[in-house]
Order: C-alpha cells, then structure tokens, then sequence
C-alpha cells in the first residue's frame, strides 16, 4: 500500500541523501520523490511516495523525524489531503488515429504541447490514480513514451512547523592554555 | 579573542571549552595544522596504531564515564579506518565525536591523494555528521556535534574539517547557542502514560522488570533500583545494561536472551507485566517475537520513540529520559501502595506474587548460571570465576566478542554499571583492547581486565605497543580455546560439526609476544595455575598478558537456537542415545 510523507526539511547540503538513504536502509521501497524549496528558501518540502503496510507507516514518520536535518514529517496517506502528479506522454500516431488522439485529450482536459508528423507530445496533470488511466488510454493509440513527475501533496489542514528553541552551551569550564 | 587565529586553533578552542581531556587518534596530511596546535596542549592526545582502535578507544573512555569520547583521523584511509567503530557506536548508543581532516575544499571531488568521500560514507553509520568547508561554520559545528553526540539517544557524530579551513584565519567568536530547530529531545515522559503504567505494575501478578543500555546511558541505576524495590518485581539486565543494578541485588535474576541464564527467559515468558526500561527489544534478547513475553502487557519506556513500537507494540508507551521518569513513576507506586486498602482482589494479587517469587526462585535453583571447574584443564566459566573473584565487583572489565564475552557476562558479577564495556550491537571483534585502553585513561583508578578471546586479541595486538608507551596497567586475559569459539559452536551445532576455518593456528607465544613490546607475559594451562597467575597479574605495577589455555571444544549454555522462542533453550550438551554394551 502506498504511503504519503510529506516532510518538510532544512535546505543543507546532504538532506535529501539522508532522506532516501534512511529509507533504503531501513527496506522501504520508494515510488516516487519530489523535492523543491518552499517560500522560505531555507527549507524545502519533499514527497514521497513509499511502499509499505499499514503496521510499518508509524515506524517510518517515526524514523524520518530521526533526522536532524528534518522539521516536521506528515503522514498524508488517509489526512484531508490533495495529491497531484504531472506527467508527459510521447505518442507516436499514424495519421488516421491524430484527430482520435486529440479528443481524448480533450476530455481528459490534457494539453498537446508539441506537434509533428510523427504525432504529439500531450501533458496533463491529475490525481496519479487518473493519470494512470490517462497513460492507457493513449497507449492504445499508438507507441507512447511517459514521464512521470511523482506525486506531490499538500495536506488541506495547516499544520504548525514546531522549530525547537536554541540550547545554551556550556560555561567554559576553563580557558585554554595555548 | 580579538586577534586573528587559525581555524586549527578555534578547533581546539572549541574542544577544551566541551571539557574534552583526551583525544584518541592517528596524524596525517590534512591534518597537520591540527597537530601543530596540539604539540604540547593540556589536551593529551594518545596516539594509537591503527585508527579503528581510535574509535574503539573513545568508545571505552565514554562507557566508562558517560562523557563525550574523542577520537581523530586523517583524510581518505584514516577516515575510512574509523567506520567500523562509528557504527558500533551507532549500534550501542556510545556519545562519541570523530573529527577527520578532509582534503582542500577546492580539491573535493577530485580524486585528490588520499581523498575520499567520508560524509558520503559515514551517513548511514553515524547519528549525525557534518562537512565543514567554511571557517565561519567551524566553531558552530563542533558545538553541535558534542551537543548531538551526548543528547537524547548518546551516538556517534562526524566532523570533517578541509584542511584550508584549518588554516585559513579569522576571529574567532565563542559560541553561545546551538541552533537544532529539526532536533527534539524528549526528556519528560506523559504524566497520564506514567500513572498509567504505575496503575499496571501496582495491579500485576508476576511483574518482571527488563533494563537495559538506556539505565547506564541515563545514569539511573539508582532510580531502577528504587522502582524494582518499590514494585517488588524481580528484574532481568541485558548485556548493554549489566551493572545498572548491581548483581547481588536480591531481585536481579541475571542476563535474559540468547545466552542468557533458564530463570530469566522462564521469567520473561510467564510475566504478565513486562517493566521494558531503557531496552530495545533486540532479537538476540526477544528470540522469535511471536512467543516472547506472550501473556504480558508491556510498559515500554525509552527516550527514542522511534524504538517503541518497533518490535513489539507496548500497552503503555512512555516517550523520555529514564533519570526524569523513574522518579515521577516511583512516587505513584509509592503513592498507591501507601493509600491501598485490603480487599479480597489485594489479597488474591498478594497471593499470586509470593507464588510469583516462589517460581522465580526455582527456576533459578533448576538450572543456575555456574562456574564449572575440572582438576585437569581450565574451564573457560572456572577463568571467568576467577576474575570474578578477584574483581569483587569492583574492577572495569572490557571484553571481546564471542564465547569468552557470553562467559564474562554470566559469570563476572558487577556492583555498579560503565564497570562492564562490550561491544553488543554490532558485536566488533578486536574491541577489547582498545576499548581498555580508553577506559583506563577515564579511569586511571580502576583496576582494569581486558578479556579477550585469541582471535580477537590477533586483531589488536599492535596496541600492545599504545599501552606500554602510555604505561597503562591493564590486565590482558586472553581466553585461549585454539578456535573462532562462537563460529566453531555453531558449526558444531548447526552445521554437523564442519569445522570451516575456525581453528587458530600459529598464536604468538605470549610471554615472548609481552617481552618483545616490553612487558610480563605468560601462559597458563592448569586449573591451579589460575588463581595466583591473576593475582600475579594484578600485582604487576605494569600491563600484564596473560593466556589462559582453556578446555577447547566447550559450548556455551544455554544456548536459544536462531528463530527459536526464548524458552525453547538447550541447556547443555545432548545426552548420548546409546549407551555401548559392556
């Protein structure tokens, strides 16, 4: 079963490795993962979309909230959530299955952004279940080439980024002799 | 300081302000500025003879006081050199920070000499680590490495420095804050959960507490003490935990697990409130998870919550820092026995408890933990005894891994805990030595015993040249059977006795081995040689080798077979079926 992290990490230099590394670690098989900075350039949100049961889900947020590097690791598998994901299809059409090509699109709401005699490339965003749908139906018009963006989620209830204060050091026990 | 200093000496600014005292390490290139400061500093630097050793080093020195250890390395292969011990630190939560030298940050990603990508590397084997490539990030990092390494769940942290940054100048400003917004330190522990588990534990039949690593990582052995007294419950203490309450304490049963004693997996599989503080759950503790502890409810208490839940879901979970909770779950089992009533059901549960007691004490008389003794050869449990004996408790005994540390665990009673250092998570051979010779330097009062097994002492023997050249008085006692013991078991066990390279042949002859780095060695392979060679050992104002030639094909028992239930134990040798006719 799929599930939905969203995480929410600081922007340095590694975060995201130890983010895929931890899940590789652990055995948690990625399906997607998508990654860009939020409107404070400091941090960035991340997607993933992971492949484990219901039992493991809680170890998994568990394990992300682990790394120091990571604020706040949601788990947007069953919350009020939106979940989107854009994909590009390549398809090659003879001539007399274009205009077919052309209204699927249409009703799938998908936008041809390229045009040639060897056929079209059409892009479309969705929820992935109907991008799925979506990728099939085209399939069956012809040769197609797909690529998939990930799903990318945001939760519909604002859920406050709890920052941790900063610790005081220790006193300086003594001054160091050079 | 308002004068312009070097990135270097801001390092080592940083350090003697965390209270560091020695540092375990090996020179190299990159790090020479490093070294330059450190020529004649009040921090000791000690110089080992293999970096793994370093990190080994810095564990022992942190088992044994609690602080932060210290070790260092150089770029590329003295870096590299370090994984093994920043993983076992990993494994068993050992607060320790490495700081390795990294090649010039213009060079990085070059395949510069000696250059290797250590923070790719260490990532998965350290709690944190960081890249430091700018001056003005130095100071900050060091503290929050220390910081990181010592809180919450203790672990190993890695700073790699470039060596212009060592080098390059500039002010240098004191830190006074560490800023860690991603990093949440659970201390307290949720009052509701707290009352809750003192409800439980008040109202059990046959409680059992099950202590662990996260008593000794805590330091609250006392704490345990006082809720193992108040609830009157007998306790089982893990390998990591051994000592956290000390092992004449009348409710202390012994070691639960794999190797561990009939009474406490017996103990652990009839409870029907399971105490868990400061453990893991670990599978050579739990055995097949499906039939541990199967009749109880479980009060899980640790301070990483990513460990509760994992192998065994709790009925009272309590996220936090035992040395906090204890105390509060204490006072509400004082509190509800003090406002008791007696009522039939009080009376009934009264009853279960001495019928409790009852059945933890035969099980503990059926099949004892015992030192086995033989007239004509050494018994490895007769070696572990003697050290016992001679130990008082009092002694820091380090070990290896395999039979001799199972032996040492069962065997070697300790009053107080960071008396007994192993590696247990990752199980490392060749820690013993080195992990003895950071103990002795945290404390040079103790009497200290390595105990080894002679193929992991052949793994540090170049560290024999360390203690002689610190004039550490440690006590080597290398359990001598001729074989890989723990492998060559197993195979007899599992794999119809074929025995594939684990016999040790061509041991150094030890009182040469000893003479040749400069100090007293000796071999022993006579039960009544044993007591006045250890005494002899120990009267050495020196380092003292001592090998024990020991009964060579003895297993250790019990043993719970791989996938087994812990009370599916073999408890010794099997009895031969035919009996030949006379």
């Amino acid at each position: 079963m799929l599930q939905v992290i969203s995480l929410v990490l600081e922007n340095k230099p590694g975060a995201l490795m130890r983010v895929t590394g931890l899940l590789s670690q652990r055995g948690y098989n990625i399906e997607s993962l998508t990654v860009a900075r939020t409107l404070d350039p400091e941090l960035s949100r991340m997607t993933i979309a992971v492949d484990v049961d219901a039992v493991q889900r809680q170890q998994v947020i568990k394990q992300m909230n682990k790394l120091i590097n990571v604020l706040q690791a949601s788990d947007l598998t069953e919350a009020p959530s939106v979940v989107r994901e854009l994909v590009l299809v390549r398809i090659r059409t003879p001539q007399e299955a274009r205009t077919a090509v052309l209204k699927e699109a249409e009703i799938f709401g998908a936008r041809v952004v390229d045009s040639s005699t060897e056929g079209f490339v059409i892009e479309t965003t969705g929820d992935p279940e109907k991008l799925g749908e979506f990728i099939d139906v085209m399939g069956s018009y012809g040769e197609i080439d797909v690529t998939r963006s990930g799903a990318l989620a945001i939760a519909l209830e604002a859920k406050k980024l709890r920052l941790q204060p900063p610790v005081p050091t220790k006193e300086l026990i003594t001054e160091s002799r050079p | 300081m308002s004068t312009l200093t070097s990135g270097a000496r801001m390092l080592l600014e940083c350090l003697a302000r965390e209270g560091v005292d020695c540092i375990f390490g090996y020179p190299g290139g990159v790090t020479l500025p490093f070294y330059d400061v450190l020529y004649e500093h009040q921090i000791r630097h000690v110089l080992v003879r293999h970096e793994e050793n370093a990190a080994f080093a810095a564990e022992g020195y942190a088992r044994a006081t609690g602080k932060v250890g210290v070790c260092c390395a150089t770029s590329g292969p003295g870096a590299t050199n370090l994984t093994t011990g920043l993983v076992n630190a990993l494994m068993d939560s050992i607060p320790i920070v490495a700081i390795t030298g990294q090649v010039t940050s213009k060079l990085i990603g070059s395949d510069a000499f000696q250059e290797a990508d250590t923070f790719g590397i260490t990532r998965p084997g350290t709690k944190h680590n960081y890249l430091v490539k700018r001056l003005e990030d130095l100071a900050q990092t060091i503290h929050e490495a220390f910081y990181v390494a010592a809180s919450g769940r203790p672990g190993p942290v890695l700073v790699d420095i470039t060596k212009d940054v060592l080098q390059a100048q500039g002010h240098y400003q004191p830190v006074t804050a560490v800023h860690l917004p991603g990093y949440k330190v659970f201390t307290e522990g949720h009052t509701g959960q707290i009352r809750r588990a003192a409800q439980l534990i008040q109202e059990a039949h046959r409680p059992l507490v099950y202590a662990g690593g996260g008593v000794v990582a805590a330091n609250a052995s006392r704490e345990l003490r006082e809720t193992v007294e108040l609830a009157d419950t007998p306790a089982v203490v893990t390998l990591m935990g051994l000592g956290a309450l000390p092992a004449e304490h009348p409710n202390f049963i012994s070691m639960p697990g794999m190797h561990g004693s009939y009474a406490a997996n017996l103990a652990l599989t009839n409870c029907d409130v399971l105490i868990a503080l400061g453990v893991r759950f670990d599978d050579r503790v739990t055995g097949r998870l499906a039939a541990f502890a199967p009749h109880a409810k479980v009060v899980h208490v640790d301070i990483d919550p990513a460990e509760i839940g994992k192998n065994r879901a709790p009925d009272v979970p309590i996220v936090g820092d035992l040395k906090r909770v204890l105390p509060k779950l204490n006072r509400l089992l004082a509190d509800l026995q003090n406002a008791e009533v007696k009522t039939p059901d009080t009376e009934k549960r009264s009853a279960a408890r001495r019928a409790w007691w009852r059945q933890v004490r035969e099980w503990k008389l059926e099949h004892p933990l015992q030192v086995v003794t033989s007239d004509s050869e050494i018994k490895p449990q007769h070696l572990m005894g003697e050290i016992d004996r001679i130990s008082g408790g009092q002694a820091i005994v380090t070990s290896d891994v395999g039979q001799h540390q199972m032996w040492a665990a069962q065997l070697i009673r300790f009053s107080e805990p960071r008396l007994w250092i192993n590696s247990g998570g990752l199980g490392s051979m060749g820690f013993g030595i080195p992990s003895a010779i950071g103990a002795q330097f945290a404390r040079p009062d103790k009497l200290v015993f390595a105990v080894v097994g002679d193929g992991g002492f052949q793994m540090s023997i170049p560290e024999l040249s360390t203690i002689v050249n610190q004039g550490l008085p440690i006590k080597i006692v290398i359990m001598n059977n001729g074989y890989l013991g723990m492998v060559r078991q197993w195979q007899t066990l599992f794999f119809n006795n074929r025995l594939s390279s684990v016999e040790i042949e061509g041991f150094p002859d030890a009182e040469k081995l000893a003479a040749a780095y400069g100090f007293k060695g000796r071999t022993i392979d006579k039960p009544w040689e044993l007591r006045p060679a250890l005494e002899e050992a120990v009267r050495e104002p020196g380092p003292y080798l001592l090998n024990v030639k020991v009964t060579q094909m003895e297993n250790v028992y019990p043993m719970v077979p791989a996938g087994a239930a812990i009370n599916e134990m073999v408890l010794g040798p099997p009895e031969p079926v035919a009996v030949p006719v006379k």
